[in-house]
C-alpha cells in the first residue's frame, strides 16, 4: 500500500477504513489462489477447445443420456444465483435490519454466477455457432426459449439491482481517491450523495427489490418447466416449478453462508458478519432443509403411489438402483447434515454453517444430477435398452473450470467493490436505530389504556 | 405406416436398407458400445415368457411421425416440424443441437451426431445423392424417406396424374422380405394402410400419451 493511500485511509471513518482496506491491500495468498484458479480455468478452456474441435463425442453423453453435466451445472449455477436477489430483496422488502452487512456479498454472487450458469447450455450445444438461431427462428412454444428470455431479463435486472445500491460506495471511493480514480469516475457517474439523490436512490432500490422477486421466481420455475413440459417419467410433474425455486433459494442461502465464512476470515470482517448473522441465516437454512424434505417427499410419494410402470423404473433406479449412492448422498447433504447442524443453536455458528452450507451446495448439485440422469437413461418405452452415463474428462474439466472461474471472478470483484455496503451500514448506525423504535411504537396501541382496579363495577 | 408384427422375422433388412438409403454415418464399435450407434429404423427384440416357454417378439421402430409430436413443441428454433404431408421433418441446417427434442420424444427415435459423420471406403462410393449428409452436432431421425415422396410427387405431376400408393414407398417398406411393413396414406381409403389401421389386431405405441403416432402395429396377441 502506498503511503498516501494509507494516510487517506487512516483519516476515514472506521467503517470505511475496514471495508475499503481489501480494495487497496492484496496479500500473497490472494495471488496464489488466483493463479491456481486461473490455471483451472485455462484447463477448462482447453477441454472446451477439444470439444469444439472434435464434437460433443468428447463428452460421456449418448443416446438416451442426451443431457449430462452441462445441464446439471446449468440448473445448479442458476440456482446459486438466487442467493443474492431473493435473499437481499426479500430482506429489504421485509425491512429486516440485519440484512445491511450481507446484501452486497449476496447480490455479487447473483450477478457473477448467472453468466457461468447461462453459458452451460452453450457448452451443451452441438452447434454453438448457430446460437443466434434462437432469435432468428424463435419458436415460442419451446420452454428453452422462455428460459433464454427470462434469464436475460433476470441478468439485466440483477445487474441493475447490484449496481444501483453500489453507487454511494463507488462515489465514496471516487472522492477518496484511494484507487483508480478514472475507473470510479466512470462507475460512479455524477452521484454526489445529496439528500435528493439519496432519496431517489432509495426509491429505486425499493422498486427494484419488489420487481426482482417475481423475475427470480420465474427464472427457476421455467428451468423446472424445461423438464416438466416433457412426457418423461419423473420429469413430467407439476411440482417441478415450485420445487426448483425452493431448491434454488436453498442452495443460494448455502452459497452465501460459505462465502460469508470465507470473507469474514480473509478480510477480517468479524465485526460485520457477526454470529447473529450466521444464526439468522442458519435458521433460514433450517427452514429450507425442512421445505426441501417436504417437497422431495411429496414428489416421490406421488410417483410411488401412482406406481406407473414407466415412472417406477426411474423411481427404483434412484432409490435402490444404480443411482442409490447419489440419491442418498443427496438426502444426507440436503437434509440430514444441514438439519442436524442448524436445528441446534450451538452449531449455528460460522463453523457449523460452513459445514452445513458446503453439504447443501454438494447436495443440491447431486439433486440436479438425480433429476437429469436417471430419467434420461430410463426411456419410457420398456423395450428400449436402459442407458448409462459416465461424464468424460472434458465435462469434468469444464465443471471444475466453471467453479474456479466463478470463485476467481468473485475474488477479483472484492478488490473493486466493498463486499459490505458501506453506506447501508452507516445509514443503519445513523438512522435505523431510531426508525426501528419508531416503527415498533407504531405497531402498538397509540395510548396505553389505563384501567384502575375497582372501576369495572 | 403399418407394421405387421406377426409377419416380422426380425431379419433387420429394414435397418440396413434405411442406413444405406439415408446415408447414416457408420459408428465405431467402441462408440456404439457407448450408445452412439445410429439407426433410424431399429428392430427391437423382446423375450416374452420364461424359458423354455419363451418366444421372441420383434418391434421394428421407425419415427412414429406423431400428429401431436412432443418433439416439435419443444424445439427452440423450429428445426423439427410437422409438415403438411404429416411427416415430422428435421432442418439440419438450422438445428442448434440442444437435444431437447431427443429428450421430449417418448419413443427415443432421435439420433445425435456426437462426431462428424464417417463412412468406410466402400460405403463412400454408394452415398445416396438425394439425401443430405448431416454435419456434427445436429439431430437426425427417420423421415419416412421424404426425398422419395418429393421425387414421386414430381414424377406424378410430370405425368399429369395423382400420386399412387406404389409411387412412394420408404426404403424399409420396399425391402421387407415378408412385407411386414406396409406404407401408404392413412387418409386415402384406397390405400391398404387405411383399412389395416382399423384391423382388430391394430395398436399404436403409447397411445395413451395422446401423441397420435402414424405408425400402427398389427399384433395378434395383446
Amino acid at each position: 500500500m502506498r503511503p498516501e493511500v494509507r494516510d487517506r485511509l487512516a483519516r476515514m471513518h472506521p467503517d470505511e477504513r475496514a471495508l475499503l482496506r481489501p480494495l487497496v491491500e492484496t496479500t500473497r495468498t490472494f495471488y496464489i489462489f488466483a493463479a491456481i484458479l486461473g490455471v483451472v480455468v485455462l484447463w477448462g478452456l482447453f477441454a472446451y477447445y477439444q470439444q469444439m474441435r472434435y464434437g460433443l463425442g468428447r463428452t460421456g453423453m449418448n443416446r438416451p443420456a442426451y443431457w449430462g453435466i452441462y445441464i446439471i451445472s446449468f440448473v445448479f449455477f442458476i440456482g446459486i444465483s438466487h442467493a443474492g436477489t431473493l435473499i437481499s430483496a426479500i430482506l429489504r422488502v421485509c425491512k429486516a435490519e440485519w440484512r445491511r452487512s450481507i446484501t452486497r456479498s449476496a447480490e455479487l454472487i447473483t450477478v457473477l454466477v448467472i453468466g457461468f450458469g447461462a453459458i452451460q447450455p452453450v457448452f451443451d450445444l452441438g452447434r454453438p455457432d448457430r446460437l443466434l438461431n434462437i432469435f432468428f427462428h424463435a419458436h415460442l412454444t419451446s420452454p428453452l426459449l422462455w428460459d433464454v428470455l427470462s434469464i436475460g431479463l433476470y441478468f439485466m435486472s440483477c445487474t441493475i439491482y447490484l449496481y444501483v445500491p453500489l453507487l454511494p460506495d463507488l462515489a465514496l471511493i471516487r472522492d477518496s481517491g484511494i484507487k483508480a480514480p478514472w475507473l470510479y469516475r466512470i462507475l460512479a457517474g455524477g452521484y454526489q450523495d445529496t439528500p435528493k439523490q439519496r432519496a431517489v436512490l432509495e426509491r429505486v432500490i425499493g422498486a427494484l427489490s419488489v420487481a426482482v422477486i417475481p423475475i427470480a421466481i420465474s427464472v427457476h420455475t421455467i428451468i423446472g418447466w424445461i423438464f416438466a413440459m416433457t412426457l418423461r417419467p419423473m420429469w413430467h410433474s407439476t411440482i417441478f416449478g415450485p420445487y426448483f425455486v425452493m431448491g434454488a433459494i436453498y442452495s443460494g442461502i448455502a452459497a452465501i453462508l460459505v462465502a460469508m465464512v470465507v470473507l469474514r476470515r480473509v478480510y477480517r470482517l468479524e465485526q460485520y458478519f457477526k454470529d447473529i448473522h450466521f444464526d439468522y441465516l442458519g435458521q433460514m437454512l433450517l427452514l429450507f432443509s425442512l421445505l426441501w424434505l417436504y417437497f422431495t417427499f411429496a414428489e416421490y410419494l406421488t410417483a410411488f403411489y401412482g406406481a406407473e410402470p414407466a415412472v417406477m423404473r426411474t423411481f427404483w433406479a434412484k432409490v435402490s438402483g444404480p443411482f442409490a449412492v447419489p440419491f442418498w448422498a443427496m438426502v444426507a447433504g440436503c437434509f440430514v447434515i444441514p438439519f442436524g447442524l442448524m436445528a441446534r443453536k450451538a452449531t449455528r455458528t460460522p463453523g457449523g454453517t460452513l459445514v452445513a452450507g458446503i453439504a447443501v451446495v454438494i447436495g443440491m448439485w447431486l439433486e440436479r444430477y438425480n433429476i437429469v440422469v436417471p430419467t434420461s437413461v430410463n426411456p419410457r418405452w420398456e423395450l428400449e435398452s436402459i442407458g448409462h452415463y459416465l461424464p468424460s474428462w472434458v465435462e469434468l474439466s469444464i465443471l471444475a473450470a466453471s467453479f474456479a472461474g466463478f470463485i476467481l471472478l468473485y475474488m477479483v470483484a472484492t478488490k473493486f467493490v466493498p463486499i459490505v455496503s458501506i453506506w447501508e451500514i452507516k445509514e443503519g448506525r445513523e438512522h435505523s436505530a431510531q426508525e426501528v423504535s419508531r416503527r415498533v411504537s407504531e405497531y402498538l396501541p397509540d395510548t396505553p389504556v389505563l384501567t384502575t382496579v375497582g372501576d369495572s363495577k | 405406416m403399418v407394421i405387421d408384427l406377426d409377419r416380422c422375422t426380425g431379419c433387420a433388412a429394414c435397418e440396413v436398407a434405411c442406413k444405406s438409403e439415408n446415408n447414416l454415418a457408420t459408428v465405431s464399435p467402441e462408440q456404439a458400445e457407448m450408445g452412439r450407434a445410429m439407426s433410424w429404423m431399429k428392430v427391437i427384440s423382446e423375450v416374452e415368457g420364461e424359458f423354455p416357454n419363451s418366444t421372441l417378439q420383434f418391434f421394428p421402430r421407425p419415427c412414429m411421425h406423431c400428429d401431436n409430436p412432443p418433439c416439435v413443441k419443444v424445439c427452440p428454433v423450429s428445426a423439427t416440424y410437422l409438415g403438411e404431408d404429416g411427416i415430422v421433418g428435421q432442418i439440419y441446417a438450422r438445428c442448434i443441437g440442444c437435444r431437447y427434442c431427443a429428450n421430449a420424444c417418448p419413443y427415443t427415435v432421435k439420433y445425435f451426431n456426437w462426431y462428424g459423420p464417417e463412412w468406410s471406403e466402400s460405403e463412400l462410393q454408394h452415398l445416396n445423392p438425394d439425401v443430405s449428409v448431416r454435419p456434427k452436432g445436429v439431430i437426425e431421425k427417420c423421415t419416412f424417406c421424404h426425398h422419395r415422396l418429393q421425387k414421386a410427387k414430381e414424377d406424378a405431376r410430370a405425368e399429369g396424374r395423382e400420386l399412387r400408393e406404389e409411387d412412394f414407398q420408404p426404403a424399409c417398406a420396399e425391402i421387407c422380405p415378408t412385407r411386414a411393413i406396409i406404407f401408404g396414406d392413412l387418409d386415402d381409403p384406397t390405400h391398404r394402410v387405411a383399412t389395416l389401421k382399423d384391423d382388430p389386431r391394430s395398436m399404436r405405441l403409447m397411445e395413451e400419451l395422446g401423441t397420435e403416432p402414424k405408425v400402427y402395429y398389427l399384433r395378434s396377441r395383446a
